[in-house]
């Protein structure tokens, strides 16, 4: 797959296109989790192609396994802070401001086997704020969650972005998502990811492959 | 609720279960029937069991401490020929136990490598007979199981949260405490129980490495008491401990590793990691693992070769008889396991007969059988059919392991269509399940066969001077120190038992 553009840091975008078309692997090459064949990744004019995952600007949100099932919630968000889990008491109430910014104030002590499917996309979450990185990425997060909770899940990212002044990048199936939160969408189509463009035009006014994909 | 195959006639199973079950449970009776009452066990049976629980106790903590590094090592580093490192980890638990002692001593003994080496340093050499070399033994054998089982454990941890800690930027540090110790603290215990099972049963080794007041275990002590003193009621009372103690302890591991699965599913998987943790340990681990596993069969196998073309014609007859006894105990045990294992998909309890096995004892089987044949024969003229015998129902636990997974599946996969086609019993054994399983069926037949060739237990309480299996033969050679023909002949019986399993276990694998 091949991919070339800029994009503002501080915008919500959307990858959208076709099963298999590559937008996971888009997301995974700026996560620093597969190794771009050639070319470079550049944040803020600083190449990062070569940085560690967690060096880089982005907080990551998976499909699956976002929490470890053995660690309590405080503990999961606590990770996005200090990995060693030695956390000083100001960063303790940092763990828990978050957890009540996403609605789970008084779940710290839980394991999330003891969560509903929302609330531990709510735990994943929390860690991302504690994270404070640039830009978050979401892989199909919410893919698991009916309609009505993904879309309540959905605008508590757009909001917690907004808050942080932090950017996003979401892959999606669904391209209803993108119209919600996302202002610009790339097109990952014909083992190219193009560059971002308005959501709104490219939805209204389809390229063939997109077309063929949403069936309208 | 679970399928069940109404196809399969569940019968057979019950009745070979019935069989092993008298066999075991049969043969303690008799012993302990002949006990005289006056019967207590001395100062130097309870010396025997001390030495017994307290060398399993050291050969599985040491065996699962070394293998966590090098597990660790394994799961984290790819590298050319890991996959052949990992399969020659399996190799140990085909090995025969002779083979192995005689390349320990090579590399450890008075005169081996190890030893020189020390010397040449001004210091005393290993040493490598009574509780050392018995503990050295131990480990060489089961260092490789603990790995192969902790590095499951490790397998077992998904990759997407090796993904997420790169995220989270855990440090080696943090991996390690987050993610590897609280898999540690499931899988080794299991392990560890696993281990001390089996050396508690241990013969072999302390029948060459042990001996005299201070190194003897229970089972050796049953093999003494019967050859050189005939105290039957001594053998019943020292048999009846044994089975306590392998009992109990094959018990707890079997409640302890409850949830693992079976040989090293899944160990070829190459885990992609981005916490890389230290590559000199990793190294080291690893280069200590292979020298200490590999060294002692290079040894046997070098002196062997040059003594292969003079062999002694005894060792060929031994070898010949060791073949014989090898398939017709592969043969049983198949029978047994296969019935077994399909009269399980009926009723569950009878994969029961398993952990029987596991804690029965060959010797203790082997004493009650000459018991009953003594009055009526020669006892000598039934060695090889009891070793057979024998030897397949120390299989059965393993290939009970292999088959009742397999079958299981194809009955879970199967059964159903099989019934709406109106596929008779028959039918669905010959035409289903057989062809279906014939992978596992392969490796279980093949693991039976180098199990039973490389054998020296129940062999050693029965034959005369004349005839022996191969194992024994080995034996006997070496107690002549005539060690360049024990050599020879150990390279032989190493590539008979790894022969005959490769044999079948690619017979297996072709039709699958």
């Amino acid at each position: 797959m091949k991919a070339s553009f800029d994009v503002d840091p501080a915008v919500r975008i959307a990858v959208i296109g076709p099963s298999g078309a590559g937008k996971s692997t888009l997301l995974m090459a700026l996560a620093g989790f597969l190794q771009p064949s050639a070319g470079r990744l550049e944040w803020d004019g600083f190449e990062i192609t070569k940085q560690a995952p967690s060096a880089r600007p982005f907080s990551v949100l998976f499909q699956d396994n976002n929490l470890f099932p053995h660690m309590s919630v405080v503990q999961n968000v606590g990770l996005g802070l200090r990995p060693s889990l030695r956390l000083s008491s100001g960063e303790t109430n940092q763990v828990s401001e978050a957890l009540v910014s996403v609605g789970l104030g008084d779940m710290g002590a839980r394991k999330p086997a003891e969560l509903s499917g929302g609330q531990q996309s709510r735990v994943a979450l929390a860690r991302v704020l504690v994270q404070r990185k640039p830009m978050i990425l979401l892989d199909e997060p919410f893919a698991a969650l009916g309609p009505a909770l993904k879309a309540d899940m959905l605008d508590l990212v757009a909001e917690l972005c907004t808050q942080t002044g932090a950017g996003m990048m979401m892959v999606s199936h669904d391209p209803s998502d993108a119209k919600r939160i996302c202002e610009t969408a790339i097109l990952v189509a014909g083992g190219r990811a193009n560059a971002p463009v308005a959501t709104d035009e490219l939805l209204r006014n389809p390229p063939e492959v997109l077309r063929a994909y949403l069936g309208a | 609720m679970a399928y069940r195959a109404q196809q399969i006639n569940p019968w057979f199973g019950v009745g070979a279960a019935a069989l092993v079950a008298a066999l075991i449970l049969g043969t303690l009776g008799v012993v302990a029937f002949h006990a005289p009452n006056a019967a207590q066990l001395g100062p130097s049976d309870w010396a025997a069991i001390r030495f017994t629980v307290s060398q399993a106790l050291l050969s599985a903590l040491l065996s699962v401490v070394f293998a966590v590094p090098v597990a660790r090592a394994l799961s984290r580093r790819q590298f050319r020929g890991r996959g052949m490192l990992i399969t020659l980890l399996g190799a140990p638990f085909l090995l025969p136990v002779i083979v192995a002692v005689m390349g320990l001593l090579a590399v450890f003994g008075r005169s081996g490598w190890v030893s020189q080496g020390l010397e040449l340093l001004g210091l005393p050499p290993v040493p490598i007979y009574g509780f050392h070399g018995v503990v050295i033994a131990h480990v060489f054998f089961n260092l490789p199981l603990a790995t192969r089982i902790i590095l499951q454990g490790w397998s077992g941890i998904p990759a997407e949260r090796f993904r997420l800690a790169a995220q989270l930027g855990f440090s080696a540090r943090d991996v390690m405490w987050h993610m590897e110790w609280p898999m540690l603290k499931r899988a080794a215990p299991g392990a560890f129980a696993i281990i001390f099972a089996i050396c508690l049963s241990s013969f072999a080794v302390a029948l060459t490495l042990g001996g005299g007041p201070r190194a003897t275990t229970v089972e050796l002590a049953i093999y003494q008491a019967f050859r050189f003193d005939f105290d039957l009621g001594k053998a019943a009372l020292l048999a009846a401990m044994q089975l306590v103690l392998a009992g109990s302890a094959a018990m707890l591991a079997l409640w302890m590793s409850q949830g693992q699965g079976g040989f090293g599913k899944g160990l070829d998987r190459e885990l992609e990691r981005w916490n890389e943790g230290s590559r000199g340990l990793d190294f080291i681990s690893i280069a200590a693992a292979v020298l200490f596993l590999l060294v002692p069969m290079l040894a046997v196998g070098s002196r062997g070769l040059t003594a292969l073309p003079s062999l002694p014609s005894v060792v060929w007859l031994s070898a010949w008889s060791s073949i014989q006894v090898a398939l017709l105990s592969a043969g049983l045990a198949l029978f047994l396991s296969l019935s077994i294992a399909l009269a399980v998909t009926r009723f569950a309890w009878i994969e029961s007969v398993g952990l029987l096995a596991i804690a029965a004892s060959p010797l203790v089987i082997g004493t009650g059988l000459f018991i009953v044949i003594f009055p009526v024969a020669s006892p000598q003229d039934w060695a090889f059919l009891v070793t057979a015998c024998v030897n397949a129902v120390m299989a059965l636990p393993f290939a009970l392991r292999v088959l009742i997974p397999a079958v299981q599946d194809v009955c879970d996969d199967y059964g159903r269509l099989a019934l709406s086609l109106g596929v008779s019993r028959w039918g669905m054994l010959w035409l289903v399940i057989l062809p279906r399983i014939r992978a596992p069926l392969g490796f279980a037949i093949g693991l039976a066969a180098a199990l039973s060739m490389g054998d020296l237990g129940v062999v050693a309480l029965f034959a005369g001077t004349g005839e022996a299996t191969l194992p024994l033969q080995i034996y006997r050679l070496m107690g002549a120190y005539r060690m360049d023909a024990a050599a020879g002949a150990a390279l032989l019986l190493a590539m008979l038992s790894f022969g005959v399993f490769w044999i079948c276990d690619t017979w297996g694998r072709r039709g699958a």
